[in-house]
């Protein structure tokens, strides 16, 4: 059969139980077969199972997804491994705190282009600011970028959290 | 039956025996010292006292192997633990169910560089198929159980359970949980109907079908090689084994083509690389296996067969993949064959087999025993004539030997050979032995060996003597490496760089300081005695056959090549200069 080498990026969602050492099995399973983590987030979403969602970012060919889903799904803390991406519709967000530093123009420009990005400044000094943005990650890279020359001095971000379009769970 | 009080060691102890196992092999110390003592209390489990732990792992390895149970091993924490993680990875790669169960500081001191502290759960995590670190006394029995659940389920693997001294000490309740449903972890046993139905209407079309057929069928258990019998005479389809899945088709039988792969033979590479129709059964299209890949089986379609998806497309693109038990889909192919009365195409089938027969007529593993000098295929295939009517267990070493072992050496029954084949560990082969010998303790097991592998875990020499294993350990003896050697040779310019080795002991009499028996044979005459004499002796026993030093293995696809560019022989070898691209590969 014909190899499809297209590199592809998928989202894809883990639910996992939440106990020691379930992240340190889903990222040396990346590391270890050498697969790409473009953003990984874990956060416990269900406290009564104490079940955990790790959403990760990767890429490549779609023989090389196939095989992190299959891997994803060998684990044995792992309930559910949904591909987001190939599934349909969804939505990505993320969220970034940025901080900027600077006087006089540089300091009015920021906060204009803030505005224009719905990014809120939730601290602020003289000399700084702290942005937060969320939205999708290209959206966030551009605002860091124009935030550059206007005195960027420090980025967090949270990673990419993604979840389907329409009413049905995971 | 009422919950039970008792302290952690217990409760172990008593999951241990309600899961089955009758045997462990193990090394005490100070983490696991409650254990030793709950087990010097009972009769229920016998221990097998091993020199180092790396033997205990290959040990319960062999044991598995050959019975198709769990197998157990018990070490101390720190350097008991990382001792075993070259077992853990080979049992990983060879899909071998074992439990291990590790020894830890109290759960108050993790952390803290304690006296022999590992982070065993670290350590282990990628080399083992789960493992679990035990920090609360109320989890245990529920994951003692586990352990063994996930051990033997879906595709078999190795599981640690890391124990800290105090939750071995604590006081507990004993729950039997052997019945107890997995929430997570439920691999899927049987395929759907129309899965069934396209591969059997694939195969009933096919004009040159191959089965390819692996380890998978053998963990599977003895009903899927009776119904892969079945399923191949029924079709009348010609059947390859890989190393791992010797034994899984008589070997004896005219529609086994041999072993396929890097060192399998002329026909059943070539017939692989001229198939239109591949049937994978619990194979996993390793690289020994494929070649290069993008000259594999270049006209084919491929069915495959494997309980783990993630077998599947790894790396080789399949047609129709057919998730689940070997034994269970085997079955419903054989019933939807039979309702559907399909018949396969006799007269391509013939076509095929002639052009088979063709090929097998290269004779690709004839050699000249001529002259005293002992061949090493000659050595090997003398041990088979003489034990084949035998209740007989064959285990290897890694090397040149191991390859001869798998060619010349016909099995025609599956769990009787057991071979370190994705790890390729030298010194697997005398543990593995044991093992298989505690197990059978009135059966011949032979550790077909190279001089070389046995030094890795000589040791264990001691064990089988206190284990009152009586395995014999059949050394062809070339004083190389031989397998590094033949690399050397054709890819290196023979510059044999460290792999002959000087100041081998005097094998006969090693065996002797360690109460085995030793003997020798130097010339081809002499090796029918040794092998009738090493088998009459009910004592473990070194058979020491000194072979020629320069012979190598043969067929032989080297790395980076196609299964239509094997190498039959010497003189296919003074053509070949290696790739580049093959040069870096494994
Ligand atoms: C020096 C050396 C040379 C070698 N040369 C060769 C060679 O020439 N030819 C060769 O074949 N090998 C060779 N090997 C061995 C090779 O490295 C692999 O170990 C071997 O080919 C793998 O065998 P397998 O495909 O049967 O898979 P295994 O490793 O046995 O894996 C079994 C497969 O079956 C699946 N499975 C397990 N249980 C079930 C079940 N119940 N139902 C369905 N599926 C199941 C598993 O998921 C897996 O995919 C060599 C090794 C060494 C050390
Ligand atoms: C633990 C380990 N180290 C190194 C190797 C690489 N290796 C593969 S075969 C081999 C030589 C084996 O020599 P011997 O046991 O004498 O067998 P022979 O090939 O001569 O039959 C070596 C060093 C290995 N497979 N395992
Ligand atoms: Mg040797």
């Amino acid at each position: 059969m014909v190899v499809d080498s297209t590199i592809e990026r998928h989202t894809i969602a883990v639910l996992v139980d939440n106990e020691a050492g379930v992240l340190a099995r889903v990222i040396g399973l990346f590391s270890g077969r050498g697969y790409n983590i473009e953003s990984l987030t874990v956060a416990e979403t269900d406290t009564a199972d104490a079940i955990s969602r790790i959403t990760v970012v990767t890429s490549g060919t779609p023989q090389i997804i196939e095989q992190i889903k299959a891997q994803l799904n060998r684990l044995v803390p792992v309930h559910r491994v949904v591909d987001l991406t190939a599934e349909g519709a969804n939505v990505e967000r993320e969220l970034a705190l940025v901080k900027v530093a600077g006087k006089g123009d540089k300091r009015v420009e920021a906060l204009r282009i803030a505005d224009i990005f719905r990014a809120r400044a939730i601290d602020s000094t003289n000399e700084s600011f702290v942005f937060e943005i969320s939205g999708a990650t290209e959206k966030l890279n551009a605002f860091i970028d124009l935030m550059v020359p206007l005195g960027l001095v420090d980025v967090s971000r949270t990673g990419v959290v993604a979840i389907a379009r329409g009413k049905s769970a995971l | 039956m009422a919950d039970q009080q008792m302290n952690g060691s217990e409760i172990i102890i008593k999951a241990l025996v309600n899961e089955g196992v009758d045997t462990i092999f193990g090394y005490p110390g100070g983490a696991v010292l409650p254990i030793y003592d709950a087990i010097f209390q009972q009769n229920q489990l016998k221990h097998v006292l091993v020199r180092q732990e790396g033997g205990a792992v290959h040990m319960a390895e062999g044991y598995a192997r050959s019975t198709g149970k769990v197998g157990c091993v018990l070490v101390t924490s720190g350097p008991g633990a990382t001792n075993a993680v070259t077992g853990l990875t080979d049992a990983l790669m060879d899909s071998i169910p074992i439990v291990c169960l590790t020894g830890q500081v109290p759960t108050h001191l993790i952390g803290n560089d304690a006296f022999q502290e590992a982070d065993t759960t670290g350590i282990t995590r990628p080399c083992t198929k789960h493992n679990y670190l035990v920090k609360d006394i109320a989890d245990l029995p529920r994951i003692m159980h586990e352990a063994f659940y996930v051990a033997r389920s879906g595709r078999p693997g190795p599981v640690v359970v890391d124990l800290p001294k105090d939750i071995l000490m604590a006081m507990g309740t004993y729950k039997n949980l052997t019945q107890v449903e997995h929430k997570t972890y439920q691999p899927r046993l049987k395929a759907e109907k129309n899965e069934i139905e396209k591969a059997v209407a694939m195969i009933a079309a096919a004009k040159k079908p191959l089965f390819y057929c692996g380890g998978g069928v053998i963990n599977s258990g003895l009903k899927a090689s009776k119904q892969l019998d079945r399923l191949i005479k029924l079709t009348g389809a010609p059947v390859t084994l890989t190393l791992m899945g010797l034994g899984a088709y008589p070997a004896t039988d005219k529609q086994f083509l041999g072993m396929l792969g890097m060192h399998g033979t002329y026909e059943a590479n070539l017939a692989m690389h001229d198939a239109d129709l591949i049937v994978a059964v619990g194979a996993r299209f390793d690289d020994r296996v494929t070649g290069r890949l993008n000259a594999f089986a270049p006209n084919s379609k491929k069915i495959h067969i494997d309980i783990d998806p993630s077998s599947i497309n790894k790396n080789v693109v399949v047609d129709l993949p057919v998730v689940g038990d070997v034994g269970t889909i085997l079955d419903q192919m054989l019933r939807a064959w039979k309702a559907k009365g399909l018949k396969t195409n006799q007269k391509a089938l013939k076509a095929w087999w002639k052009q088979i027969d063709e090929w097998r007529e290269r004779d690709c593993l004839k050699y000249n025993q001529t002259g005293t000098v002992i061949k090493p295929q000659y050595a090997i295939e003398r041990l088979y004539e003489a034990t084949k009517d035998r209740d007989c267990y064959i285990t290897t070493e890694v090397g040149q030997h191991q390859m001869w072992a798998a060619q010349y050496y016909k099995f025609d029954e599956p769990k009787r050979w057991m071979t370190s084949g994705g790890l390729g560990t030298m010194g697997y082969g005398l543990p593995a032995a044991i093992g298989v010998q505690v197990a059978h303790p009135e059966s011949l097991v032979v550790d077909i060996s190279g001089e070389a592998s046995f030094l890795m875990n000589m040791q264990e020499m001691s064990t089988a003597v206190q284990a009152r294993a009586p395995v014999k350990v059949f050394i062809t003896n070339n004083q190389y490496m031989g397998m590094v050697r033949q690399w050397q040779e054709l890819m290196h310019g023979s510059r044999y760089s460290e792999s002959y080795t000087d100041a081998l002991p005097d094998l006969v009499k090693l065996a002797e300081a360690c109460h085995w028996v030793g003997l020798r044979a130097t010339k081809a005459d002499e090796v029918d005695d040794v092998i009738q004499e090493m088998i009459s002796i009910d004592r473990p026993v070194i058979a020491d056959i000194w072979v020629d030093q320069k012979e190598n293995c043969f067929p032989m696809i080297p790395s980076g090549a196609a299964h239509n560019e094997m190498l039959l022989g010497p003189d296919d070898e003074a053509e070949q200069s290696g790739s580049e691209e093959g040069m870096v590969l494994v």
